[in-house]
């Protein structure tokens, strides 16, 4: 559980380490906190040639609140955005999300950046990205590219990001008035990666939903995000049968896999389970910010 | 500092003396040791579980920047025997009464002709650094030829399974028959019979610290310096001094400070001989230090028994006949013989009257990582069997399990019990003290009465909440022999030195070795030096396996300090002119009783003693305080528990939520409450782990599925449960202390209390949980209708 050799540059700013990102090739990977590379790195299943390190790059750290969003630089540990006052204001589900990111001491390293880039199916922030249609800002040396979440992920690990390019910001979209968030989530042990993760944000007029988003960790190869479930749940007033029947869409549409630590079909109840946990604490919270 | 009491140290939570060490950072671990020109080691391990080694080629691993050596498996075979010799031996009183046959397998230092499980070492090189060494293990060009893998251990012992080992021609290895009474006759005669498969599933000890190991060869004094994060330095001594044809007394073997073991460092491994020969073969000292992939792939693994059982009873409930037949998946390999799974049948019976008893055992080789114990040794299985089988009795009588349970318990008066079969150390078992009903009748009020529970059961029920409750008891064989040794000293300062075979691995024994001494000697606690894990201070001892060493130890520091008293007694009556029987120890003094001003300290006494022209010995005695004990017990003592648990299980996740555990522990006098219960309480954690979260998963081609710890799940603080541990104290009649062991206890029930809670649970639904571990999707399938 030795990495084997690589060499390291530490850039200091943004342009630099695009220079290097361009110049470095195809084998060269970025550290961000380090907490999925590094256990990659000490198993030899990555073997960059060159490590990007990019936690001195002062300007790709920071969480702006710009109204409408919020811009999350990339290099924001998920710590920052747990204890952001701003973010449980204008992004109640990512801020949600994060406590369920592994432990405290990892989410003081890890960063949203590194999260999204890594595209893990299991983990929350990407997740969260598909449920609020986040858009992630990408810069190489070539330029600047804004992709929007239901482009960028692809499979599992696997992004629309070039070799030469850096995820530099995430912006996620306020949340609307009168709309609620939830996020629901259950795995192995306090901390693991989810078993089964669902986002939800629910947006009320009336008492009727306006604007629903649902999206799901860990039931598919890549964040899932579940439009029909959605349709089912505009203009519904979330009665039991409308949210019931949501939760069954989410769990057909999932697409789980069998692993040491649950089988397909369990993932597919457990979707429903979070599904409809979530849906109902959205709603709620929607009534009363309504 | 604990100031002397009247009443002595033994009894109270003294603090641990060994925290300050650590807690400050000065700790030392087999990592933390760095000597003068040391290569690091690693091992090419087979990454296929059963497969004959074509070819091994070092040329471009030897080509790697910092490579200094590499050897493989076969030219080692040529110059190091297998480990073979350090089976356990089958003790006469056993072997006469268990019908057996073993044909274990040895195990050769790295596989040298086939591979037989994911993880066995075939190759080892050393480096200038540890990532230079997996560099170069990397580049090593090993070519095999795959041959069917042995997976299931039932489909191992039927015909026409590939041979793990040809030699032996057979994968059951080992089978073992013992029985009571008439079990056939009884089971015929009985009202009542069930029968039922368990599982108990494969999962291991997992120590903060994994193994490492670093050695120095001398090449003045031909002498071996060797540490080793074990627990039995003196094992490892003897088997380096057969393996390497040398004297004992040229190899010193000491454990450092140790990250936990468990059980899993407590036999001898290839490592504990490969480094020293490294060591010596080329003339550097040698560290390895095993990683945490290693240690799920290679160390020990555990467990891992099918068991097909019946039993008989009648309409009140009274057992008549059990019978147990059971498989072991040993793994490639058996480390120690037979002797856990003989503890398992030694376990079956429990703290239960069965006047009709059969086990029957078949040991079964496959190509997996060797079985060998882990805290609780072989009776979790057991429990799981028995203990599901009393609720299974109670389900099918309309009984409350706890009931039946105390219809077969033996009751105080019946202590010492002969239980009618013989323990592996081949003396027939007794259980030698202890009131097993009062133990679960606590259990039960501790956790608030069944009654109680029913109703509140039933509430929930209505509201569609599931809450089960779930009973365990168990009693366990500690403090097994054959012996310890301990030597001691009253040294020129006065201060009294003890060493003893015993070998910490956390459990606090330097506090509860010096809390006994300075009870035998009267003296304040910080007058009592305490040294261990070191053969180079004792000459024989065995080391801290099967919750042993605070009996066994104590025992023979007891003894030997008795001999050395008798002698200070005796140089201080010559120096104060005194009669012997008027003298007495006090306050790290010998003093005239009644007249306490008449006194000489111990190191007066000490300073008298000594050889020399200064002496003042009496006449004709032999200079020096010091002496030395071998403590044989004349078998275990017998602790035991009850355990109770309330889970709730959640319908849409089958999450399994433990509400509270208890378990009540005796495990007589306790010398130390706080490490007691701390060491019980530890124990239970592992048992939670073992009934919900741990297991060490292989797919059909024998590769490891778990093998990390994001696979290989332990309990973190945030799923332990509240746990309360209530002691009681019944003394046994078999040493002077009055002590029993308690290092496994906590880890043996918990499995199947909490798959009696879970089947109770589930009640309405009729499902039982007779396979480990408690998987939350069984649960929920457990909700749905049946197809
Ligand atoms: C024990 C443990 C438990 C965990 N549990 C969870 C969990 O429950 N949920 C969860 O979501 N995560 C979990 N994680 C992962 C953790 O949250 C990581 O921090 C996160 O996934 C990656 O962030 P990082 O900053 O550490 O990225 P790194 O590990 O540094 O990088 C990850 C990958 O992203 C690339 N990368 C990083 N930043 C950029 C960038 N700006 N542009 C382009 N590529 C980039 C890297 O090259 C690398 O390939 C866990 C980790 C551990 C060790």
């Amino acid at each position: 559980m030795k990495p084997p050799r690589f060499d390291y540059r530490a850039p200091q700013g943004l342009d630099e380490a695009l220079d290097l990102l361009a110049d470095s090739g195809p084998d060269a990977r970025i550290l961000a906190g380090g907490q999925s590379l590094v256990p990659a790195l000490n198993f030899r299943l990555a073997r960059p040639s060159v490590l990007i390190d990019i936690n001195g790059v002062a300007e790709l750290a920071g969480i702006d609140d710009q109204g409408d969003r919020v811009v999350i630089g990339a290099m924001t540990r998920q710590r920052e955005i747990e204890v952001s006052e701003d973010v449980a204001r204008a992004v109640p589900l990512l801020h949600e999300a994060t406590r369920y990111v592994a432990h405290l001491p990892i989410r003081t390293r890890g960063t949203v950046g590194g999260s999204i880039a890594n595209a893990d199916p299991a983990a929350e922030d990407p997740a969260v990205a598909a449920a609020l249609d986040a858009t992630m800002v990408c810069r190489s040396r070539r330029g600047e590219r804004r992709i929007a979440a239901g482009g960028f992920f692809v499979d599992v690990l696997t992004t629309a990001l070039e070799p030469d390019e850096m995820l530099v910001a995430v912006e996620f979209p306020r949340i609307p008035s009168g709309a609620g968030a939830a996020f629901a989530e259950i795995s192995r042990r306090d901390g693991d990666f989810a078993l089964a993760g669902v986002a939800a944000q629910i947006a009320l007029t009336n008492g009727r939903v306006t604007d629903a988003r649902i999206a799901a960790c860990g039931l598919g190869p890549a964040p899932l995000r579940f439009r029909n479930a959605e349709e089912i749940l505009l203009d519904s007033a979330c009665e039991t049968e409308a949210i019931e029947a949501a939760c069954d869409a989410v769990a057909a549409s999932s697409d789980p896999h069998d692993d040491v630590h649950a089988s397909a079909a369990y993932r597919r109840q457990l979707a429903a389970a979070m599904a409809r946990r979530a849906l109902n604490a959205a709603h709620t919270r929607a009534g009363v910010a309504a | 500092m604990t100031a002397p009491s009247p009443d002595g140290y033994i009894g109270r939570s003294v603090p641990r003396r060994e925290d300050r060490r650590l807690l400050l950072g000065d700790g030392s671990y087999v990592a933390d040791l760095v000597l003068p020109g040391m290569v690091h080691a690693a091992f090419a391990r087979s990454q296929l579980a059963h497969a004959r080694i074509v070819s091994v080629d070092f040329a471009r691993a030897m080509d790697e920047p910092g490579a200094a050596f590499a050897l493989g498996g076969a030219e080692l075979a040529g110059e190091m025997p297998p480990i073979g010799g350090m089976q356990v031996t089958a003790p006469k009183g056993w072997a006469d009464r268990v019908d057996h046959r073993i044909t274990l397998p040895p195990q050769n230092l790295m596989a040298s002709d086939r591979v037989r499980y994911v993880g066995e070492a075939f190759a080892v090189v050393c480096a200038d650094s540890r990532y230079a060494a997996e560099d170069a293990v990397e580049a090593i060009d090993a070519e095999f030829e795959p041959l069917a893998a042995v997976v299931d251990p039932e489909a191992a012992a039927s015909p026409g399974a590939e041979i793990v080992h040809p030699d032996i021609g057979t994968n059951a290895v080992a089978e073992l028959y013992v029985e009571k009474g008439d079990v056939a006759a009884a089971m015929a005669a009985a009202p009542h019979r069930v029968r039922r498969r368990f599982r108990h599933h494969r999962y291991a000890a997992m120590p903060l610290e994994c193994r490492g190991v670093a050695a120095e060869y001398d090449r003045r004094t031909d002498s071996l310096t060797v540490w080793s994060s074990t627990q039995v330095v003196h094992w490892v001594r003897k088997e380096l001094a057969f393996a390497l044809g040398m004297a004992e007394e040229k190899i010193r073997v000491l454990a450092p400070d140790v990250g936990g073991g468990f059980g899993g460092k407590g036999h001898v491994y290839p490592e504990d001989l490969i480094i020293p020969y490294l060591a010596r073969r080329i003339g550097r000292p040698v560290r390895w230090v095993e990683d945490r992939h290693e240690h799920i792939l290679n160390a020990a693994h555990s467990r891992d028994n099918i068991h097909d059982a019946e039993i008989g009873f009648d309409d009140t409930g009274r057992i008549l006949a059990f019978r147990d037949d059971f498989i072991v998946d040993s793994g490639a390999y058996s480390p120690v013989g037979a002797g856990v799974a003989y503890n398992t049948t030694a376990h079956l019976l429990g703290p239960y009257h069965v006047d009709n008893f059969a086990g029957g055992t078949a040991v079964v080789v496959t190509n997996k990582t060797p079985n060998a114990p882990y805290r609780g040794a072989g009776r979790p299985e057991a429990v799981q069997v028995t203990e599901r089988l009393m609720d299974i009795v109670a389900d099918t009588l309309g009984m409350e399990p706890a009931e039946v349970r105390l219809r077969n318990m033996i009751g105080p008066e019946r202590m010492p019990y002969e239980v009618g079969l013989p323990y592996r150390d081949g003396v027939p078992m007794t259980y030698d003290s202890g009131d097993y009903p009062a133990s679960l009748r606590r259990a039960i009020e501790e956790i608030g009465g069944v009654e109680a529970f029913r109703e509140r059961q039933d509430k929930a029920r209505a509201e569609g909440r599931y809450l089960g409750l779930g009973l365990g008891c168990y009693t366990e064989g500690t403090g097994v022999g054959p012996f310890e040794g301990a030597t001691v000293k009253v040294d020129a300062s006065g201060k009294i030195v003890v060493s003893t075979g015993a070998c910490p691995i956390g459990q606090g024994h330097e506090t509860v070795f010096a809390q006994v001494t300075a009870d035998a000697w009267k003296v304040p606690i910080e007058d009592v030096v305490v040294l261990l894990a070191d053969t180079s201070t004792l000459t024989m001892g065995y080391g801290s396996i099967a919750s042993r060493s605070t009996v066994t130890s104590s025992a023979a520091i007891g003894d030997a300090s008795d001999k050395v008293k008798a002698k200070v007694l005796a140089v201080a009556a010559a120096l104060l002119e005194a009669s012997e029987a008027d003298l007495e120890l006090r306050d790290g003094k010998v003093a005239v009783k009644g007249v306490p001003e008449m006194s000489v300290t111990l190191r007066e006494v000490a300073a008298a003693a000594a050889p020399g022209w200064l002496s003042r010995r009496p006449e004709g005695s032999e200079a020096g305080l010091e002496a030395t004990s071998y403590y044989e017990p004349p078998t275990v003592t017998w602790a035991y528990a009850s355990n109770a648990a309330i889970v709730e299980v959640e319908p849409d996740t089958g999450r399994v939520l433990v509400e509270r555990y208890v378990e009540v522990h005796d495990a007589g006098r306790l010398v130390n409450p706080g490490l007691a219960d701390g060491q019980v309480k530890g124990g239970l954690v592992q048992g939670l782990g073992g009934a919900l979260y741990e297991s060490i998963e292989y797919d059909e081609a024998g590769q490891l599925l778990t093998g990390s710890f994001a696979d290989y799940l332990l309990p973190t603080a945030a799923e332990t449960p509240p746990i309360e541990v209530v002691h009681m104290e019944t003394p046994t009649p078999l040493n002077p202390l009055g002590v029993k062991g308690l290092g496994e206890g906590g880890a043996i029930a918990p499995p199947v209390v909490i798959a009696n809670a879970v089947t109770d649970a589930l009640k309405p639904f009729g499902v039982e949980f007779n396979t480990l571990p408690i998987r939350w999707q069984d649960v929920r399938a457990a909700f749905d209708p049946a197809e």
